[in-house]
Formats: structure tokens, C-alpha cells, sequence
């Protein structure tokens, strides 16, 4: 995203570039533009701005993208370490 | 709402597409978090303008600020409107928690009857609700092919004006400043919830001194400690999202305690001299500690942070924050000993 980046090495993204069909959702949906459709297939241009929100995972009809969603929040995160390590889905206050 | 409209599935509500004083009041007021969780709108469909069996449906969620935007950005248009039940929660929020998803969007397509309201099988999603619905299950589940909208209502109509086409610019999100600065009221009202707990134990700690515990003591040094918070609450909840791009390092703990020590300046240098070396790294220590512990909480507004990389981010500064906290109450407490107590 212009003007922003965050921790580098970190995102959970990964795409199975055999399962590909180069349909472009995922590069559609994805809110940072990290993919692009090269040859029939979609190759993740910028994995460090992958904020992991699971919208690309999700719409691949495929099955070629896993990713750990969630929230990169960290109320959200500190609730889910307070109820023993469930999922962090997003308080009260998100 | 503005009149029903009758079609082959009911009467449909007419909505205004210009907002009244009471939505920009009712506007204002969420964002500053009161009664937020009860700012909703009935899920269901509702008629912009004077629309047809042609004429597009766009989906939202049922946060009234939604709604209002969606709508406004809508005037002169004639369009469907299918709101869904997201528990009055924004669409990409929903999305995260799974109200704006893929059997939420199936159950009111079924529910409605759209099928007999319109005549073509596409619905517009926005692009951020992608992270709850699965666009290839709904056209399997209902029929209807779901078309991605652009991420900003604003950009409707340029997307519908294009014959449903997004530019790359529409497709990205964006965190300018007036986006951050809208989101920090209820950022810096969030400390309440432990912030009163602080205050109440400052008080305290700043009532120890040679003199074992003094009320004076309570009253001139507790306030002096209380103004400390309040400064360190507006470094991480306002200084550090406003000044987000620019601060040094990527993680939000690292901005928030470089936004505490800048604000720690100023608040010294109202303070009255001499001030002993204890004071000053009480103060540095304790405003960039719970600075740096608010703005790390501002990464659940943005809309770039990884989970991972929050989590990451928190491991790594939470026991630093803990270390500067603990230091910067014992230097307060010392500093009671030394000079005439730091205020």
C-alpha cells in the first residue's frame, strides 16, 4: 500500500501455482494488489504486503491459496491469548 | 425512507438518498463510539430512485454509517439496495467475523425472492466483503453471479458508469489522514476501559514519599502523574496514527514510543524547574511505554497489518513496555526522595 509497509518475513500467504487456472479472482478481491496473472497463472508479486484477510484463500475455487486469516489486531489478539488461545475474530470494539 | 415501491416480491422501502441532520449527528456520534454497537438499519431491500427489473443490485452491510454513505453515494441513481444482517458492523469488520458471508448473502437472495425482482442474475458486492463471501459458492448456491465492486462506495458510480468495471485505483485500499484521524476518538476513549484503574493507581503511588503518604502529595504530584497518561493516551491514540507515515520503524510499539517521547518534551517543559534526573526518566519512560502500548492497539484500525505480524510485533515489545512501565513507576516513586519531588 503506497506510503505503508509493515513487519517484512512474516505473512502466512501461500500459493500452489500447480492447482492454479489462472482465473484473476484472486488478484481482483486482494485489497494490496500483491497478485498478478502472468502465462495463465498468478504469481504473488509483493508477499510482505499480504495483511492476511483471507479474501483471495476464500474465492480461489481451486483450492491453490492458504493462508492463516484473521485480524491484525491487537486487542483482538490480546482477547484471544485471555480465552486461551482461540482464534482472534475481532472484539467488541472492532 | 421515502415511500414503498410494489414489486413481484412485495413492497420494497424507498430510501433518500440525502442524509439529514439527524444521520450526520447520528454519524458524528459513532465515531466518537457512543451507542455504536446499536447503529443499525433493518437488513432487507430497499429502492434507490426508481429502479426496475434492469437495474442493479448492490449489496451492504447494516451499520447505519454504511448505509448512509452507500446511499448518498447512490443520489440520482436508481438502484437495488440488499443490506444484510451484520449486526450493525461494517462490511470488511463483518467480513473478518463472518455476518457478511456467503450464507448470509444466499439467505436473503432466497429469502426476498430476487429473482422475481429482477430479471438479470448478478449482484455488486463490495471488493471487501471478499473476505467473507465466496463468490463462485453463491453462483452455485443461488444462481446469481456476484460482481466485485470497488472498495470505496464513493467510486460507485464511476464502477457502474463503466459498465461495472473497476480501475486498478478502486481496487486498492487506501489510509489517507483524514481516515486516520476520524478513527482516533474511539482509539483514545478505548483506554477507558482500564484507564480508570491507571488513574486510581497513579494517584496512589504518587501519594509515597518521605513523608510514608501524604494527601498533599496525593493532590500535586497525582495530577502531575494523571496529566503524564492523559499526554501518553494522545501520543499513541492520536499523535502516532496522524503521523503514521512518517514515524521511524515499521511496528506500531516502535512509532508509539517514539510519538510518547516527543509529546513527553513539551509536557517537561510545562513543568516547573529544577527537575531531577529521576522525574525526567520516570516520565520519558512511562509516556513512550503507554504510548507505544496504544498505538500498538491502532494496528486493528488500519487496514494493513497481518495477524502474524501483529502477534510478531507483540511478543517482541510487550515485555520492553512492561520494562519501561515497571522502571518509569519505580523512578516515580523515588523521585519523591530526591529534590523536592519532581512537580
Amino acid at each position: 500500500m503506497k506510503g505503508y509497509r509493515y513487519l517484512p518475513d512474516v505473512a502466512t500467504l501461500t500459493l500452489d501455482r500447480e492447482k492454479c487456472t489462472g482465473c484473476g479472482l484472486c488478484a481482483t478481491v486482494c485489497p494490496h494488489r500483491i497478485f498478478v496473472v502472468e502465462d495463465g497463472r498468478a504469481r504473488i508479486l509483493d508477499l510482505d504486503a499480504c495483511m492476511e484477510c483471507g479474501a483471495c484463500a476464500l474465492n480461489c475455487a481451486w483450492d491453490a491459496i492458504e493462508v492463516h486469516a484473521g485480524v491484525g489486531c491487537a486487542s483482538a489478539i490480546i482477547g484471544s491469548w485471555l480465552r486461551g488461545g482461540a482464534a482472534p475474530s475481532g472484539g467488541d470494539r472492532c | 425512507m421515502t415511500g414503498v415501491l410494489e414489486t413481484a416480491a412485495g413492497a420494497v422501502p424507498r430510501v433518500a438518498t440525502a442524509p439529514t441532520w439527524r444521520d450526520r449527528i447520528g454519524g458524528w456520534r459513532v465515531r466518537w463510539g457512543i451507542r455504536r454497537d446499536a447503529y443499525r438499519v433493518d437488513p432487507g431491500l430497499y429502492a434507490v430512485g426508481d429502479p426496475g427489473p434492469d437495474s442493479p443490485v448492490l449489496v451492504t452491510a447494516n451499520y447505519k454509517l454504511t448505509f448512509d454513505v452507500v446511499r448518498s453515494d447512490l443520489a440520482g441513481r436508481d438502484a437495488w439496495l440488499l443490506v444484510l444482517d451484520t449486526r450493525g458492523i461494517n462490511v470488511w469488520c463483518a467480513a473478518g467475523k463472518r455476518t457478511f458471508s456467503t450464507d448470509e448473502l444466499v439467505r436473503w437472495i432466497d429469502g426476498i425472492g430476487l429473482s422475481q425482482v429482477v430479471a438479470h442474475r448478478r449482484v455488486v458486492l463490495p471488493q471487501l466483503g471478499a473476505t467473507g463471501v465466496a463468490a463462485h459458492v453463491v453462483r452455485e448456491r443461488t444462481g446469481f453471479r456476484v460482481l466485485w465492486g470497488p472498495v470505496r462506495s464513493a467510486d460507485l458510480p464511476a464502477f457502474l458508469d463503466a459498465g461495472m468495471k473497476a480501475t486498478p485505483e478502486m481496487r486498492e485500499v487506501t489510509f489517507p489522514a483524514y481516515d486516520r484521524l476520524v478513527l482516533t476518538p474511539v482509539e483514545v476513549l478505548g483506554t477507558a476501559s482500564y484507564g480508570w484503574w491507571v488513574l486510581l493507581a497513579l494517584f496512589a503511588i504518587s501519594g509515597l514519599g518521605p513523608w510514608v503518604f501524604s494527601l498533599g502529595a496525593v493532590w500535586h504530584r497525582g495530577f502531575a502523574a494523571v496529566s503524564v497518561f492523559i499526554a501518553a493516551t494522545l501520543a499513541g491514540g492520536l499523535v502516532a496514527p496522524m503521523l503514521l507515515p512518517w514515524l521511524p520503524g515499521r511496528a506500531f510499539s516502535v512509532k508509539g514510543a517514539v510519538s510518547g517521547l516527543l509529546v513527553g518534551i513539551p509536557v517537561l517543559a510545562l513543568w516547573d524547574r529544577p527537575l531531577d534526573a529521576a522525574t525526567v526518566a520516570a516520565v520519558l519512560l512511562g509516556l513512550s511505554a503507554l504510548s507505544s502500548f496504544v498505538a500498538m492497539n491502532f494496528t486493528g484500525s488500519t487496514p494493513y497489518t497481518s495477524p502474524s505480524g501483529v502477534e510478531r510485533e507483540m511478543r517482541r515489545s510487550m515485555p520492553w513496555q512492561a520494562l519501561a512501565a515497571a522502571a518509569s513507576v519505580a523512578l516515580w516513586i523515588g523521585s519523591a526522595w530526591i529534590g523536592k519531588g519532581g512537580v
